[in-house]
Order: structure tokens, then C-alpha cells, then sequence
């Protein structure tokens, strides 16, 4: 390694950390994102300058084709699809991570050079990648409803991942000490990929926002195990960066439905508990006409909209914003309030809300939203069932207890758009529907809206 | 392996666990492309497998694996910038008259 390029990686380092501090606000994100672009740039081109690159045809060729790929997926995937493209991305990283590792695994073993250390940096690059790979196509199947979306159990299943994982493990410190053995190596990469999809098989479509961030961490992991593998600092720092981030949001999604790292790994909320026992039938609900809706929200002052999933599912961001156009034009206020888990990934509901034009500064935290809950004149629940559910925050026996929501509940007005009375992802009862001051409002999201937008319009 | 490349790892995640507490919910998903093709870095790794190939009776294996690795990693290098771009220009802030 010489001192033309760590001068190189360490400029590039430098710009990816100013990229991501770029993100702290939407305004300058994209200066954020030029840095990060041309930190990229140097580290590549540098990399290709440096003398110690021999052949060219293949590295030509597969640029031109990941170019290619990379900018056909960026260019025609809808923003609807962007949970599958995150999933997607994550595994080509970890594939390329694994990949490099066991070339490096090859190329060392001939020339005799596989010590302890670097065995132990690859064993982490080729176990964290392989599961990264599988793990995330099979999160990515699930988002593409390839695959069944609901979570898969089976009697046992946390013996058979755990003694899974436990098996690799010891393969993988069988390899510190012996590293000369291929088969050994290779077995196990294929449990890792094994323990990639076993993982990701039991968890349910409303928990894929842990998923998600999961693997970005791990994909990151990957990348920093290779810098270490092949000595590249650059790799390390950029690693870690990715690594990071990936961690904490998922802490922060898994603080959002209150539950550990471990509970939405093992916890498959397979069975939902269905206790209906004296609210369904017993309660009466209020449904509302477009009519009543259009009425009561022209009374409003403040008026605010909590989307969930069902909002993504219906493609209804566009016509929720001009429904928000038309409220705005009659001088009423409309704000949006995102939980940090509607949706299946992290900022989803943001993003598609961004896509129709929506303003960033009408987009609140449910943080920001809670306090002033109760001067809120009517809150618009659009496919948001768990995320708004009061019992969270009242009933000690609901398995979502203690989940922070969006106090919907508190503003004078509730309406809620839902496509029938059936339970939410986690199959729990929503008393929220039977308060006095909810109105039901039943049918598709965009029709229903569509129709909405009509009404408000012909005045 | 070196210890100083313990010490970056360890510092590196500080910075980054400092810098990502600070990114603003909105732009999660950004985020997550972003770092994606940062840490599609790991092209660097696969050009030198795909370009060195240390002689030997591995080299075919080694250009196929450094090819395929190279081509992954362009791919989430590339689409991962590109699909941020594209998404962080749809944050926008309107100018409304209220």
C-alpha cells in the first residue's frame, strides 16, 4: 500500500462522511450526495491507477454491465417498489462481499499465506455477506409477494436456527485455528445462506422495516470484514458508516413497535392472539358517507393525516395530496403524521409522500405530532390500523402494550379509511373504531379519496 | 492484520453512529440507499480481485468470482446514487400562500 493511495482513500473517506452528514436536513442532502458521489469516484479511479491492477477486459465488462443494471433499476423502478430495491441492493453488496472473500480465500491458501487473522476477517466477511445475500432475497421475495408475506413457523423453529447458527460458528473457529480447509470454508458458507433465508422466514411483512435495516448493517459488516481481509481502509471506514446506520435504524424501528432486536428475530408473531371477546359485537361503530366527511372537514382548522401501509398498498399518495390542495385552498392547515414503522421500511410513507408533491415541512415525526394532538380537529387514518391503536397505550393485556402510537384518538375528530373491520397485521382488536369520536369510513383508499377530491372540487 | 485497522473500524463507527443519529427521520429511506452505494465500496475490493488474479492456476476462477463481484457491486454503486438522487429531489418544500 503506498502513500498516493491512502492520500486517495483517505480524501474519499472524508466525503463520504460529509455525504451522510448532508442528510440531516432535506436541503442539503443532495450537496451531501455530489460528495459522497465524487468520494466514490476518486476511491474507483484511484483504485484502477494504481499500478496494481494487470487485467482490464474483465473489469471493463462487468462496470459497463453493473452500469448498466444499476442505472435501468434506478431509472424505471416505481418509488412504490423502493422496499424491494433497498432488499435487492443489499444482497448484490453482500454478494460482492462473499465473493471477494473467497477469492481471497483461494489466491492466499496457494500462495500459503492464510494466517489466523486473516482467516478470521474472512470468516466474518463470507458469514455476515452469505446470510446478507439470502437473508435479503428472501426479504425481497416476501416485499415482491414472490413469497408468502405472512410469517412462516413451524414447531421447533428456533432449535433448528439456533443449533444452525451455532454450527457455523464453530465451523468458523475451527477455521482460525485450521484454516486450510476448503470444505470445511465452504460448508460453511452454505449454512450461512442457509440461516439467511431460515432467519427471514418467519417474519411477517409488518416487521420487514428490521429486516431491512438489519441487513443494511450486516451488509455494511461484510464490506468492513472485506477492508480487513484485503487491508483497505477505506473499505473498513465505509463498512462501518453502513454498518452503523443500519444499526440504528433498527434500533429505532424496533423502539417503534417495543419490542428487542431478539423478539422480532425469534418472536414470529405467528399466531396472532384474535381476542375479539367483547368488543366486536357488543360495540357499535359510527360509519361515515363522503358527504358527512366532506362536512366535517370543512369545519376544520387543523386537519391531520396519518398513512399507513394500506395508503402504499391503494396508491393513493397522489390523491391524498389533492385532497391536502384542496383543504389547503380553503384555509385549513394539513399536516401528515408518519410513525417511524408504517410502511415496509424505514421513511417509506415519506418517500411516496414526497413522490406526490406533498412538502417536506408538512411531514412530522410522531413525536413532533403527539403534544398538540388535542387541538387537531379531524385526523384522516388512511390504511393505518396498529400505529394509531389506543390499547397501546391503555390495555396492559394487548400484546402491543407500551408501543408508542399516534394519538389519534385525542383529536376532536377521527376518520378512519379502512377497507372492512378485519384486524390489522398484528391481528389485534382496535377500540379506536368504537370510540364516539371515530367515524368509519369504508371502502378502497383511492376511491374513497378519489371521490373525496370530487366533492371538494364541484363547489 | 494490524491493530490500526481495529482503532479505524472502532473510530469510523463512533463518527458514523454520531453523524446517522443526526439524519432527519424524513430521509430513512435515502439514507439507506445512500449507504448502500457507499458501501458498495466494496467494488474497490473487487477490482483488485478481478484485476490482479496472482497468476496460478486460480486466475480463471479468480476473474470469474472478481467479475461477478464487480459487476454486483457497480450495479448497487451506480442505482444506489442514482435512485437517491432521484428520490431526494422529490423532497421539495412548497412555497404556500398561507
Amino acid at each position: 500500500m503506498n502513500y498516493y493511495m491512502e492520500f486517495v482513500y483517505i480524501i474519499s473517506s472524508i466525503l463520504f462522511i460529509l455525504g451522510l452528514k448532508g442528510l440531516s436536513h432535506p436541503e442539503t442532502a443532495r450537496r451531501g450526495m455530489h460528495y459522497a458521489e465524487v468520494g466514490m469516484l476518486l476511491a474507483v479511479v484511484g483504485t484502477l491507477l494504481s499500478g496494481k491492477i494487470i487485467t482490464w477486459e474483465w473489469i471493463i465488462t462487468g462496470i459497463v454491465v453493473g452500469s448498466a443494471v444499476g442505472a435501468a433499476m434506478a431509472i424505471f423502478m416505481p418509488m412504490t417498489a423502493m422496499p424491494q430495491r433497498i432488499a435487492l441492493s443489499h444482497a448484490f453488496g453482500a454478494l460482492a462481499a462473499v465473493l471477494v472473500g473467497i477469492n481471497e480465500f483461494i489466491e492466499k491458501g496457494h500462495l500459503g499465506e492464510l494466517t489466523s487473522g486473516l482467516m478470521g476477517a474472512l470468516g466474518f466477511e463470507v458469514l455476515f455477506g452469505a446470510l446478507t445475500v439470502t437473508g435479503s432475497l428472501m426479504a425481497f421475495g416476501k416485499l415482491n409477494e414472490m413469497i408468502k408475506g405472512a410469517p412462516i413457523t413451524y414447531k421447533g423453529q428456533n432449535v433448528v436456527n439456533i443449533s444452525l447458527f451455532a454450527v457455523t460458528v464453530g465451523l468458523f473457529v475451527y477455521l482460525i485455528f485450521f484454516p486450510y480447509e476448503p470444505v470445511i470454508f465452504y460448508t460453511m458458507i452454505g449454512l450461512s445462506l442457509l440461516i439467511g433465508i431460515f432467519i427471514v422466514l418467519p417474519i411477517g411483512g409488518a416487521d420487514m422495516p428490521v429486516v431491512i435495516s438489519l441487513m443494511n448493517s450486516y451488509a455494511g459488516l461484510a464490506a468492513a470484514a472485506t477492508g480487513f481481509a484485503i487491508d483497505n481502509k477505506v473499505l473498513i471506514i465505509a463498512g462501518s458508516l453502513d454498518g452503523s446506520s443500519g444499526f440504528i435504524l433498527s434500533i429505532i424501528m424496533s423502539k417503534a413497535m417495543n419490542r428487542s432486536f431478539a423478539n422480532v428475530l425469534f418472536g414470529a408473531v405467528g399466531t396472532p392472539q384474535v381476542d375479539t371477546t367483547n368488543l366486536a359485537e357488543a360495540r357499535p361503530i359510527t360509519r361515515f358517507g363522503i358527504e358527512d366527511t366532506k362536512f366535517v372537514l370543512e369545519q376544520a382548522e387543523r386537519v391531520v393525516v396519518v398513512p399507513g401501509y394500506g395508503m402504499a398498498v391503494a396508491q393513493a399518495q397522489h390523491t391524498v395530496r389533492e385532497l391536502s390542495d384542496e383543504l389547503e385552498k380553503r384555509g385549513i392547515k394539513v399536516e401528515f403524521a408518519i410513525h417511524p414503522v408504517a410502511g415496509r421500511m424505514p421513511g417509506h410513507m415519506n418517500v411516496l409522500l414526497a413522490e406526490a408533491n406533498v412538502s417536506y415541512d408538512q411531514l412530522l415525526e410522531m413525536e413532533a405530532i403527539n403534544p398538540t394532538m388535542d387541538t387537531v380537529d379531524v385526523c384522516i387514518v388512511i390504511g393505518a390500523n396498529d400505529v394509531v391503536n389506543p390499547a397501546a397505550r391503555t390495555d396492559k393485556g394487548s400484546p402491543i402494550y407500551g408501543m408508542p402510537i399516534i394519538n389519534v384518538d385525542k383529536a376532536k375528530t377521527v376518520i378512519v379509511m379502512k377497507r372492512s373491520m378485519a384486524t390489522g397485521f398484528a391481528g389485534i382488536e382496535n377500540p379506536l373504531f368504537y370510540e364516539p369520536n371515530t367515524k368509519m369510513l369504508f371502502g378502497d383508499a383511492k376511491k374513497v379519496l378519489q371521490e373525496l377530491v370530487t366533492e371538494f372540487k364541484k363547489v | 492484520m494490524q491493530i490500526e485497522l481495529i482503532y479505524i473500524l472502532i473510530l469510523a463507527g463512533f463518527v458514523g453512529f454520531e453523524i446517522i443519529k443526526k439524519v432527519t427521520p424524513t430521509l430513512h429511506t435515502p439514507l439507506m440507499s445512500a449507504t448502500n452505494a457507499i458501501s458498495g465500496i466494496s467494488l474497490v475490493g473487487s477490482l483488485v480481485a478481478a484485476g490482479v488474479a496472482g497468476g496460478g492456476v486460480n486466475s480463471d476462477i479468480s476473474h470469474l468470482l472478481g467479475f461477478v463481484a464487480v459487476t454486483a457491486a457497480t450495479i448497487n454503486v451506480v442505482g444506489g446514487f442514482m435512485i437517491t438522487e432521484r428520490m431526494l429531489k422529490m423532497f421539495k418544500k412548497k412555497e404556500r400562500k398561507s
